[in-house]
């Protein structure tokens, strides 16, 4: 029986339930140094095999300050563009003759993109647990709708994505949906099992109450899932970035992420560092949501002995 | 909270040709319960033991209507025991704590009595005096994983009383415990009856902890589980660690034994896997290397 090992677990088995701050510092302090080892190897490959270097900023014309050994065609300016270049590119103006510098634009186009995805994550979320609710109470409804939510993730968002905009028009309604509709699916495939995850002993304890359905959903079901539903929701929230982004395109949105980053790939050939820039902001976007979402999760599970990692 | 001895004739607890099997159809149907007849009286505290497989975690479940019976009546406060769970009658207190880890230790107490949609003051108000009960109220904002196990039991036990419920159904509640840890959450139960006057059916397979606490000892017997013999323990209360070496107790434990044993004889002969008792400080306990049923 392992209730008896179970049972018997002290207040000194366990670990406590959030990391110390000492964890933290050790995985930024990792973070910062993987970020290091990837500049490092970037900028080595350029010093072995890209064109020759010229200071930071200058134009073509500027004399040489290093001349590489070998000319490696993936690693030149316009394929690897200098980390110091692209740094550069955030300060200056986003197109010729614009008062905001690239900074600023991209600061302005991600909070907009972050709104859309917000948005679209928050209903997926919610689609996503009444789906799970209605299927972990339900083996009917499971059997017969559960195929169909995985088959809608196996049609490409590229291929939806017109579809939605044509049926809803080209505005941030179909963003939403677009967003929506990548996010709901974590969500309900962690939820049905989540919401099936307590100990079937509670679930005696709540019977020997004679709770109902809707008491032992808030008390012991919910309670129970939520380490699902924050590693789900982890996803989602990168995943909503993603689909806001993407669907930016052909949702004709001008003000955000997606589009900037259409803008600067038609100009890559005249400053390829924009395009490098744009992308370092989505990244940024997608790390700060998960965070937030990360921060959420901690408080949340606080007290348990188990919270959930990373 | 009063003390509430009602001994009254009615009983509390009425079981009449109970008869449990488990599969049947396309399995083989085991009998886990046969001819089971049982009465308790309000304020009784009925032990229930046997070795395992005899069925007396099931005949709990019975009761409490977590299980229903084959054949036979259950009544319990004058009605089918599925009305008398509905009327929340029972509490139940599970071998493993079965605390919510997301709960802090006041608000795990307070559990049942939210369902029950009691009051926000009355909830708090109870929950701390059931937890001073058990001397956990210096323990109100822990969580679970906090405590040791027996504080963990012991939680479970002031959540079991915190809606005074008429019948507290307890299954192998300190089978974890280490044995000196018993003995002390042993007393503590009985001092915590004394107070309450709860009925108590208490499932266990320690012959002195059965001894120590009950008013009866129902002793029962494996495949099929039946009662074998039902033995009043008189011993004085109020009982303390004192009672442990009377000599009325020792009498006592070996009755209960032998009447284990009279039917371990039968049991051995077709189940040579079955080892022979653990000795326990002299007492045995009864099926203590027997690896647990199905049904036990």
């Amino acid at each position: 029986m392992t209730s008896a090992a179970a049972s018997t677990r002290g207040a000194f088995g366990r670990r406590p339930a959030v990391a110390p701050a000492g964890s933290n510092r050790r995985s930024i302090f990792t973070f910062a140094l993987v970020a290091i080892a990837i500049l490092v190897v970037w900028e080595a490959l350029k010093f072995i095999g890209g064109v020759p270097w010229r200071a930071p900023g200058a134009g073509p014309g500027s004399p040489a300050i290093w001349n590489p050994p070998l000319r490696l065609p993936f690693a030149n300016d316009l394929n690897l563009p200098h980390v110091w270049n692209i740094v550069l590119a955030f300060g200056q103006p986003w197109q010729r003759g614009a008062d905001r510098n690239v900074a600023q634009f991209l600061f302005d186009a991600a909070l907009y993109t972050w709104r859309e995805a917000l948005i679209g994550f928050a209903l997926g979320a919610l689609l996503g647990l009444v789906l799970a609710t209605a299927f972990v109470h339900s083996r009917l409804l499971e059997r017969a709708f559960v195929p169909y939510v995985i088959a809608s993730q196996t049609v490409p968002i590229i291929a939806l994505a017109p579809m939605i905009v044509f049926a809803f028009g080209a505005n941030v309604t179909s963003v939403v949906i677009i967003t929506t509709y990548l996010t709901f699916f974590p969500v309900t495939i962690a939820m049905i099992r989540g919401l099936r995850s307590f100990d079937p002993r509670a679930m005696e304890l709540m019977r020997s109450y004679a709770a109902s359905r809707v008491a032992i959903f808030w008390k012991l079901r919910l309670p129970a899932s939520l380490p699902y539903l924050f590693t789900a929701l982890k996803i989602s929230a990168t995943a909503s970035i993603v689909g806001a982004i993407i669907g930016e395109g052909p949702g004709g949105i001008s003000d955000g992420l997606g589009r900037v980053i259409i803008t600067f790939n038609q100009y890559y050939i005249t400053g390829p560092e924009k395009l490098w820039a744009s992308i370092v902001a989505a990244a940024i976007l997608g790390i700060t949501f998960f965070l937030c979402v990360r921060a959420v999760e901690v408080l949340a599970l606080r007290g348990r002995p188990r919270a959930a990692e990373g | 909270m009063g003390v509430r001895m009602t001994l009254t004739d009615e009983p509390v607890v009425q079981l009449q040709g109970v008869d449990k099997v488990f599969g049947g159809g396309d399995q083989p149907a085991t009998t886990a319960l046969e001819g089971i007849d049982l009465a308790i009286r309000a304020g009784e505290f009925v032990s229930l033991i046997g070795p395992s497989g005899c069925g007396k975690s099931t005949l709990l479940r019975i009761i409490g209507d977590l299980t229903a019976p084959t054949r036979g009546t259950v009544v319990v406060n004058g009605k089918p025991a599925d009305r008398a769970r509905r009327d929340r009658d029972y509490g139940m207190v599970f071998q493993a704590p079965v605390l919510f880890e997301w709960r802090t230790v006041e608000d795990n107490v307070k559990l049942p009595l939210e369902i029950q949609g009691a009051g926000s003051a009355k909830r708090t108000a109870r929950a701390r005096e059931m937890l001073e009960l058990v001397e956990l109220g210096d323990f109100l904002g822990h969580y679970p994983y906090q405590l040791s196990g027996g504080m963990q039991q012991r939680v479970a036990i002031a959540r079991a009383l915190a809606f005074e419920p008429a019948i507290l159904l307890m299954d192998e509640p300190f089978g974890a415990l280490d044995e000196m840890t018993r003995e002390r959450m042993n007393s503590e139960v009985l001092r915590i009856w004394e107070r309450t006057g709860t009925t108590v059916v208490f499932v266990t397979h320690s012959i002195p902890e059965a001894v120590f606490l009950s008013s009866r000892v129902v002793v029962m017997s494996a495949r099929p589980g039946r009662i074998t013999k039902v033995i009043d323990v008189d011993l004085p209360r109020p009982r303390n660690e004192d009672t442990r070496e009377t000599r009325r107790y020792f009498e006592l434990v070996t009755e209960v034994r032998e009447a284990l044993r009279r039917r371990r004889g039968a049991d051995d002969a077709d189940d040579p896997g079955a080892a022979p008792d653990a000795a326990n400080g002299g007492l045995g306990s009864v099926d203590r290397t027997m690896a647990e049923g199905a049904v036990g």
